[in-house]
């Protein structure tokens, strides 16, 4: 069994039943979240009860919480704890806004403190899902979030009336502060909190508009910031245990494989080494210092036991067999309006095929993860996307019950969807189990992490369309042949036969067709896939939105013009973003000469993106990106400058991918290694970025993954303006295209 | 060995081919360096050597030996940020942050050759990798702290 399975519903959850497995898919489908599975794979899937503000007695040993977010010290001090985990994404930051919004208080005030996984389980949920993944923080958990936050002013505004001897219903909260504006009498949080969390909470508190925010909706700094830039923040890599050692493992390069033989006797006598471990399905070497232990790895000779079809797999035999899902016969069907077959055979076709590559995630903190069992407890640090799921793979791993399992928070250097599954946790937990007694922090190297990612599927997609006389879409056909993420990592079944994640942005596009046909094959290999940030959405927009432009050149017509021609308007979300971003591009105004724009826009995470690109290429290929304005409608804006900061980041890991992302399979391994053969932009690459921040209300959307959709669509259709080659295929630099740095 | 840590004077019984950057971490407990590549390429584990920027996972601590070794952790003064520290809070410039030792000691360096350095010299001196993609931030960062003049 190896270390994915175990994360697995069938192999660990009890508790659920069909219907809720249903329920997971629904989600998983309507939200795309990445691992969201994961936490919901182990932990009953139950959104609606989850995180119940009022549904908790405060501990013993805390009287001033109010709730299980909410704790008032004496000296005035807010502590707002935070459930997921910090990668960058910024909501450590802007989950508390939301309940400092409706607790009015002081943010100066405000400490933010992790919640732990162990309480979770012991407090049956009471902080909810614990995932950061699919971009789901705010627009899953702001309503928990903010009840938790006005339920407990209003137990403080109780609080505080009665020891001013004043009606409660004459009282209003203001910056940590219960006031009597008739009196002009005030009492502080701080005096009153231990007798509001007394109180019996209301059962239905009213929330604010967003409208009237006194904080939520301004830029506030991120929280963790001070400590990044003075080192004193811990990231997984970084925990320091008495005695502790550390191990560096050295997996099958042909996936799956098993360790047939292994010889460590070269170097177990060596300054350091204190164990080289035979795991089954890896080899670990445990030192005293990560770097003798790594290094002793390399002289430890093993033999694995592979299957020998799996030895040969390369890129051209993955392509033929992406190639042989499109004109398979049995198909799951996404979408089918109308009928798509007898319209396009009556009409002139436009066909085309596209396909994107597999992609590392490559977080900048390879995969890492300290254990330490002590008789029959178990701690972890593990770099992790999803707590809870570390604490339950971590059990499963060791045999300690869960409720012995005590998972710490650590920052993560980077996230992007990798670590969400606990391959790095199981392995650590099993090596800790081999020292029982000291603590291992177990780290990849980067090779491992390169050469061991549970990857972003390549797809191939084919697409015909025809067009009625006004060049408007009459039909049009998207056959998608692709690995399923949720089939082979989540071992889920798949409504219908579809992957959501296979057919996003297709299944659901936006555009008024009345023919539209969207089929699934279903093309699993050897080689692992997962969530990369964005998902679906990484690339199934650049292929929709180049076809579009492809259709909207064959009518002769402007992109802008044909997309806004052929939205319906009850899609009036689509058309706003689209209209908003072309305007601060200034669209309609010319260019300077030898620049040349394209567009494009998707929705996705629950927000509306759009992306224009102007761009240069120079005769030696060389893509000079002169400009790039990507906007989202997240619905409702929580922490501006921080959505600021994910979209522009979102382009730069975009760009990688459009330029230079591709892994290369040989021989059944991972060819690519380390970031001399795995590019990643770098600052003299990074273009002129302009955000539009266009919230329109009335939603809630995520902002960390969306905007790379549109990106990539944008730029390949800027392309075509410029140079008359439609690029269908990424990474560009297989067609000869380089990144011009923005200053020469 | 000794070597000289953010000014202090540090004793070392390792091999003299250990990675400056294990040295650090695992013997010394200086977590500010980070693992990012081993080979050079992304810059994580920038330190400064005699004010210079060396990525000290691929050199070696014997060849520390005599030179002020200066970390993250040895940019503060006295509980005063550096002005580059400072800057990087003002423009909100990390996100997961695991870069952003590096950057800003790369930062530092470049300051101190450069006080008001071009654009291109900004290019030129800030090469480590950022996955998160702060890059437009860093560049604002580093324009505001020369922008005030203050010696970096």
């Amino acid at each position: 069994m190896s270390e994915h399975q175990i994360n697995s519903s069938s192999e660990v959850s009890t508790a659920q039943d069909g219907a809720s497995r249903r329920d997971f898919l629904k989600i998983g489908a309507s939200v795309s979240a990445s691992a969201g599975a994961f936490s919901m794979a182990f932990f009953v899937p139950e959104r609606a009860s989850a995180a119940d503000p009022k549904g908790v007695t405060p501990a013993n040993n805390d009287p001033q919480k109010i709730n299980a977010w909410i704790e008032i010290r004496p000296d005035e001090t807010v502590i707002i704890r935070y459930a997921r985990s910090e990668m960058g994404q910024g909501s450590r930051t802007s989950a508390p806004m939301l309940i400092a919004e409706e607790l009015e208080v002081d943010w100066k005030r405000v400490k933010v403190e992790y919640a732990l996984a162990h309480d979770n389980l012991k407090q049956k949920r009471v902080y909810g899902d614990m995932a950061s993944v699919g971009s789901r923080t705010i627009r899953l958990s702001q309503e928990y979030l903010r009840k938790a936050g006005a339920t407990a002013r209003e137990m403080l505004i109780v609080a505080g009336s009665q020891a001013m001897n004043v009606p409660s219903s004459e009282c209003i909260a203001k910056l940590g502060m219960v006031i009597h504006p008739a009196s002009k009498k005030s009492i502080s949080y701080g005096k009153v909190a231990l007798k509001a969390a007394e109180l019996t909470p209301p059962a239905n508190v009213a929330l604010k508009d967003p409208k009237d925010w006194t904080l939520a909706g301004k830029s506030i700094k991120r929280v963790d910031i001070p400590d990044i830039v003075t080192g004193r923040i811990r990231y997984g890599v970084d925990t320091q245990l008495p005695g502790m050692l550390h191990a560096a493992i050295a997996q099958s390069p042909v996936f799956n494989g098993k360790v047939k033989s292994m010889d460590g006797s070269k170097v177990q006598n060596r300054r350091g080494i204190v164990k080289v471990l035979n795991m089954g399905n890896f080899v670990a070497v445990v030192a005293d210092n990560f770097w003798r232990a790594k290094e002793a790895l390399k002289e430890v000779n093993i033999e694995w036991d592979v299957a020998p079809e799996h030895t040969k797999l390369n890129n051209a035999s993955l392509h033929a067999f992406f190639k042989e899902g499109l004109s398979q016969t049995e198909l799951a069907v996404a979408r089918n309006d109308g009928d798509t077959a007898k319209a396009l055979a009556a009409g002139k076709v436009i066909e085309a095929e596209y396909f994107t590559p597999f992609l590392a995630h490559s977080t900048m903190e390879p995969m890492v993860c300290t254990a330490w069992l002590q008789g029959e407890i178990l701690e972890i640090w593990p770099s992790t996307q999803n707590a809870e799921n570390s604490l339950a793979a971590a059990s499963t791993a060791s045999g300690v019950k869960q409720e012995n399992v005590r998972v710490y928070p650590t920052q993560l250097g980077g996230g992007l969807g990798r670590k969400s599954p606990q391959d790095f946790t199981v392995q650590a937990v099993r090596i800790a189990k081999e020292m029982a007694g000291k603590p291992v922090k177990l780290l990849w190297t980067r090779e491992e992490d390169m050469q061991h990612d549970f990857y972003r599927p390549a797809s191939l997609v084919k697409l015909a369309a025809t067009q009625k006389a006004d060049g408007n879409i009459d039909a049009l056909h998207i056959r998608v042949s692709a690995p399923s993420i949720i089939a082979s990592l989540l071992k889920l079944p798949l409504p219908k036969g579809v992957d959501p994640q296979a057919v996003a942005a297709f299944e659901d596009h936006p555009y008024a067709i009345s023919n539209s046909l969207v089929d699934y094959a279903q093309r699993n290999s050897n080689i692992p896939v997962g969530f990369w940030r964005t998902v679906g959405h990484s690339q199934n927009p650049f292929v929709r939105e180049s076809f579009i432009d492809e259709l909207a050149h064959a009518a002769g017509k402007d992109p802008l013009a044909y997309r806004l021609a052929n939205l319906p308007e009850k899609n009036f979300r689509d058309i706003a973003i689209l209209k908003a971003v072309t305007k601060a591009a200034n669209y309609s105004a010319p260019l300077p000469k030898g620049v040349f724009r394209g567009i494009a826009e998707t929705d996705g995470y629950g927000s509306w993106t759009a992306c224009v690109c102007e761009l240069s290429v120079n005769d030696r290929q060389e893509v000079k990106i002169h400009r790039i304005v990507i906007g989202i409608d997240p619905g409702y804006a929580v922490n501006p400058d921080n959505i600021a900061a994910q979209l522009q980041g979102s382009v730069v890991h975009g760009l990688s991918a459009i330029f230079w992302g591709e892994m290369i399979v040989k021989e059944g391994r991972i060819d690519n290694s380390n970031f001399h053969d795995y590019r990643l932009m770098r600052l003299n690459e990074m273009p002129n970025v302009e955000t539009v921040i266009a919230p329109t209300g009335g939603f809630w959307g995520g902002v960390g993954e969306p905007a790379q959709a549109p990106l990539a669509g944008a730029v390949a259709n800027a392309l075509f303006n410029a140079t008359g080659k439609r690029v269908r295929s990424l990474p560009f630099k297989n067609h000869g295209f380089s990144l011009a740095r923005v200053r020469t | 060995m000794k070597i000289t840590v953010n000014e202090k004077a540090r004793e070392l019984d390792v091999e003299p081919d250990m990675p400056l950057l294990w040295a650090l971490r695992d013997e010394l407990d200086i977590k500010g360096p980070k693992y990012g590549c081993g080979i050079a390429q992304c810059g994580a584990c920038t330190v400064l050597l005699n004010g210079e920027p060396v990525r000290s996972c691929a050199y070696p601590v014997s060849s520390a030996v005599g030179q002020q070794v200066v970390t993250l952790e040895g940019l503060e003064k006295k509980g005063k940020l550096h002005p580059v520290q400072q800057a990087w809070i003002d423009h909100e410039v990390p996100q997961c942050g695991y870069c952003q030792g590096g950057q800003i000691l790369a930062a530092v360096a470049l300051l101190k050759k450069k006080p008001k350095p071009s654009d291109q010299d900004i290019d030129a001196a800030m090469t480590n990798i950022c996955r998160c993609g702060t890059y437009a931030r860093i560049r604002s960062a580093i324009h505001a702290v020369a922008a005030k003049g203050v010696k970096a």
